[in-house]
């Protein structure tokens, strides 16, 4: 049962995103959007964290929240794949379930 | 009315919290009483000021802009830590080209961001006579 | 309230404002002007464009600490003072031109 992972708190500032990381399974997908997509970002202190993960998990962010905050698509993690609403909605059709860690 | 050392402190990303543009409203409400304005933006707060923020994609008003209007509000003085900026994968180019004109001086444009270690931030808070936190 | 220009219904909110500050048109800001017996000249016309000038930019109706500085930078020293301000717009530069300019009331204004 893939499970779709929605996360909208910064990783700088609250606990969500790491939490939600330290609870996903292998063949989940993790989206970020709204204040989350600043975790996208490489290089930075969560960049690591997020890296771990993406062995087995696949990893989105919203593309519009991206830009909305002036962050550039060329500098997210590898592998870190931008979405539009579309895409978004695609993610809570391909996964059985969905859940928001807010 | 004496003048006052006031410090808004701004600690949000924009647009997924209502955070940072009430700060920036009470920012320009405040400068009606001509006091001694800063403002520090560190943790999250440093995407507030970053450059060439596109809201098109979210329908949410964009006022990035706005802050390139504190110079004329005679807010001059913009703390930004660098620390924060670090931890997040961003460097001081990746901010707006804030500034003020100086009357005085032709008009010529100054720089308003004055970047600062944690350290330097803290010292900068603790000779303000009013915080203000957002 | 609503205005008519045009055959067009102009949307305003109770203070008179632009509902939809897209509405606006020239047109428009002499209806509003007319309505509270103001005929536009060139000299309301300097002001009402930095006006929407200065929104397009930034994004906010400035001040008018700051309108009147800006003004006294753009178009000298002698308009840039309250007394010129006040003698184009009695009601006071900030709310009166911002509504005749289409722009919102300006932040901090009450």
């Amino acid at each position: 049962m893939a499970m779709l992972h929605i996360v909208n708190k910064s990783p700088f500032e609250r606990v969500s995103f790491r939490s939600c990381l330290n609870h996903v399974k292998p063949g989940d997908s993790v989206l970020m959007i709204e204040d989350a997509v600043v975790g996208a970002y490489d290089n930075t202190s969560f960049s690591d964290k997020l890296k771990a993960s993406m062995s087995d998990v696949s990893v989105y962010v919203l593309g519009g929240d991206l830009v909305a905050r002036g962050l550039s698509e060329d500098r997210v993690i590898n592998g870190i794949k931008s979405v539009d609403y579309a895409g978004f909605v695609d993610l809570t059709v391909e996964n059985e379930t969905t859940q928001s860690w807010l | 009315m004496a003048t006052k050392k006031f410090m808004f402190v701004n600690r949000k990303s924009p647009y997924g919290t209502v955070y940072a543009l009430e700060s920036l409203e009470v920012v320009l409400i405040s400068a009606a009483f001509e006091q001694d304005v800063s403002l520090a933006f560190l943790d999250d707060g440093v995407y507030q000021i970053t450059k060439g923020q596109n809201t098109d994609g979210i329908g949410q008003k964009n006022f990035s802009s706005t802050y390139k209007a504190l110079g004329d509000y005679e807010i001059k003085k913009l703390y930004v830590e660098k620390e924060s900026l670090e931890e997040r994968g961003l460097t001081p180019d990746d901010l707006m080209d804030l500034v003020w004109e100086d009357e005085d001086d032709d008009w010529a444009e100054k720089p308003s961001i004055i970047l600062v270690n944690r350290a330097e931030m803290a010292d900068a808070m603790a000779e303000q006579e009013v915080t203000l936190s957002f | 309230m609503a205005l008519e220009v045009d055959g067009q219904t102009i949307e305003l909110d109770e203070e008179g404002y632009l509902v939809d500050l897209s509405s606006w048109t020239p047109e428009v800001a002499k209806a509003l002007a007319a309505g509270e017996d103001v005929e536009l000249t060139d000299e309301h016309w300097d002001i009402i464009n930095f006006l929407r000038e200065y929104y397009d930019e930034y994004q906010i109706a400035p001040a008018v600490r700051v309108l009147t500085k800006a003004v006294g930078k753009r178009l000298g020293k002698d308009k840039g003072n309250s007394k010129y301000l006040y003698s184009l717009f009695p009601y006071g530069p900030g709310k009166q031109a911002c509504k005749y300019a289409g722009l919102p009331k300006p932040t901090g204004c009450v």
